[in-house]
């Protein structure tokens, strides 16, 4: 067994998601710990043009399996060559995106090792002696627990979208390179269609403002108004579930636990209580300003700036506010 | 075509509450249910039984007290419940509970196995692929629409990802795990409560299962839990009291100060 750590870097269209670098960022901190060295497996067809941006964010090693099979996420095809790799190169530690496809491969793959697999991990520590622990919310974020894999290897953990924090891109640094090939049996599930549909333009978790909206403002006048505060200052909207499960605000918005998880510059919470579920996706934004009438709302537990008012009466003030003070 | 559904009693996890003063979960009180997204697997296994004809079997592993989230699935609609129940299995994490339930599907004849995408008190989503690879058959997770062609014996099933879906095609066996999305679960109905006299839940203990001892339980589970806590939050910081006029101006005051306008 190697000291190493492996990525599984996700891809999408031949695209590589931001999910891969945040982990290559935490498993450049977890591999200083023992001198080890961080890897990436990539996965997909026509997929080399994406090793540069990979060996940037701070990769030493880079497993490339490019293949027609893997143009497109399909278990079995992804599950063999990752498992194929694995049992190679022997790490010590395998790190996946808690993703729609990172859930669906991480299972798979350590139920075919026989080993351990934490979902969906907030927070990642290496021991000297190169054993991981690995924290996760159980019980809807009331509850974390601390989860350790002491005899089987890899350790095996997935790490949802936004929650580690990538390295700046470094375009002068190297890593080795490595191309692999797999032999594939068949998959037993067909493609037979692909659609891309995505109602979110802009994608939460890349904002650097983001103004929330919770049940307190969860009608038209006043989410017409957030909406038109987050165009005013650069920002995007986004939700709490409550208005997402009323139908009034679209699930790809969602901020927490079955949400996403965000850590923006500023979190502007209007009208959000502040259930632990919700606290989970956004406390670790750098300033959060929350408005809320009930003084007693979780929410100004993690508030930066806590304003303790109807969020519906202050919202339409705050437009031309903004205006005079952007112009000082 | 013969259906097995996998569902979890769990607690209502929305009601949960921390007590704050031994800051431990407070149980008390709180509902057991049947896991969401396994309940609306059971929906999608009942409506495939409408459509083409087939025996739905409930299965699930967990204490003697989960026999009630089975009579519910019966009172749904399930022609038969089984209930892997034994302290030997207690304490079991993902990879051990998929084994063990793995080694109890043998006993049964099956065409699709159904599973929710994940339980509300684990959140993990692994137990259903894991089962999958034990038992070597394919599996489709995130499944939000499942239909089956008498013809070609083949399953269209739509797959969701956060940017898209796929519709993919696979043959029995096969295992799936479905979004709650995928379509709303019926209420017990009242025949169904009747005929739960003429329906058992069958009891499967460590005994009537071929597997090791050492895959078992907490001892056969390769994750330990090291130590849970609670999170604390600051319950002093300030908050002001201000009317919105006021509100509005600190809020733009703020953000110019931060530079963030």
């Amino acid at each position: 067994m190697s000291k190493n750590i492996l990525v599984i870097a996700e891809q999408r269209g031949g695209v590589v998601q931001n999910v891969t670098f945040e982990l290559i960022g935490i498993a450049k901190e977890l591999s200083a710990v023992t001198d080890a060295k961080v890897e990436v497996l990539l996965l997909g067809h026509d997929i080399k043009g994406e090793v540069a941006n990979i060996v940037g964010y701070g990769a030493d090693k880079v497993y490339v399996v490019d293949h027609e099979n893997l143009a497109t996420y399909l278990t079995d095809y992804y599950v063999q060559a990752t498992v194929d790799v694995i049992k190679a190169n022997q790490p010590n530690v395998v790190l996946i995106g808690a993703s729609s496809i990172g859930r669906d491969l991480g299972p798979r793959v350590a139920a075919r090792l026989n080993t351990g697999l934490t979902a969906d991990c907030t927070k990642l520590e290496m021991k000297e002696d190169g054993s991981l622990e690995m924290t996760r919310p159980a019980f809807g974020g009331n509850l974390f627990a601390t989860i350790v894999c002491p005899d089987t290897r890899p350790q095996m953990s997935t790490v949802r979208p936004g929650v580690m924090k990538k390295c700046d891109f470094d375009a002068s640094h190297k890593a080795e390179v490595e191309e692999v090939a797999v032999e594939f049996a068949p998959s037993r599930i067909k493609l037979v269609e692909e659609v891309k549909e995505c109602c979110c333009v802009e994608k939460i978790e890349d904002a650097k403002i983001l103004v929330a909206c919770g049940r307190g403002i969860g009608n038209p006048d006043s989410i017409a108004r957030a909406q038109e505060l987050a165009r005013q200052i650069g920002g995007t909207y986004c939700s709490s579930r409550a208005l997402v499960d009323a139908g009034i605000m679209e699930s790809c918005r969602q901020v927490g636990q079955t949400g996403k998880t965000v850590r923006p510059d500023c979190y502007m919470a209007f009208g959000i209580s502040g259930a632990v579920q919700h606290l989970a996706g956004m406390e670790d934004s750098d300033f959060i300003i929350a408005v809320n009438k009930d003084d007693t709302a979780s929410i100004f537990n993690v508030a930066d700036l806590g304003i303790v008012c109807d969020a519906n009466k202050v919202l339409p003030l705050l437009k031309e506010e903004i205006a005079k003070i952007a112009k000082v | 075509m013969e259906i097995l559904v996998c569902l979890k009693q769990v607690p209502n996890t929305t009601e949960i509450k921390i007590d704050p003063v031994t800051n431990t979960l407070k149980r008390d009180g709180v509902a057991s249910i049947i896991n969401p997204d396994d309940k609306t697997g059971l929906e999608v296994a009942l409506r495939l039984k409408e459509a083409h004809g087939a025996n739905v079997t409930v299965i699930s592993m967990g204490p003697p007290q989960a026999e009630k989230a089975l009579a519910e699935a019966l009172a749904m609609g399930a022609d038969k419940a089984v209930l892997l129940t034994d302290r030997a299995f207690a304490g079991a994490d993902t990879l051990a509970t998929s084994k063990t339930i793995a080694a109890a599907i043998k006993n049964f004849d099956y065409d699709l196995i159904i599973a929710g995408r994940q339980a509300i008190d684990g959140d993990t989503a692994q137990v259903g692929p894991e089962i999958a690879e034990h038992l070597g058959i394919p599996q489709i997770t995130y499944a939000c629409d499942v239909t089956y062609s008498e013809e070609d014996k083949t399953f269209t099933v739509k797959r969701q990802f956060e940017d898209g879906y796929q519709l993919l095609q696979v043959q029995a066996p096969c295992l799936f795990t479905v979004l709650s999305t995928a379509c709303k679960p019926r209420y017990m109905r009242v025949k169904g409560l009747v005929d739960l006299d003429k329906k058992e839940v069958q009891i499967m203990t460590r005994g009537d299962l071929e597997i090791e001892d050492a895959v078992l339980g907490l001892k056969g589970s390769p994750t330990k839990v090291k130590q849970s806590f609670n999170k604390q939050y600051n319950a002093n910081k300030q908050k002001i009291q201000l009317d919105p006029a006021e509100a509005a101006k600190l809020i733009a005051q703020t953000l110019k100060d931060k530079h963030l306008i």
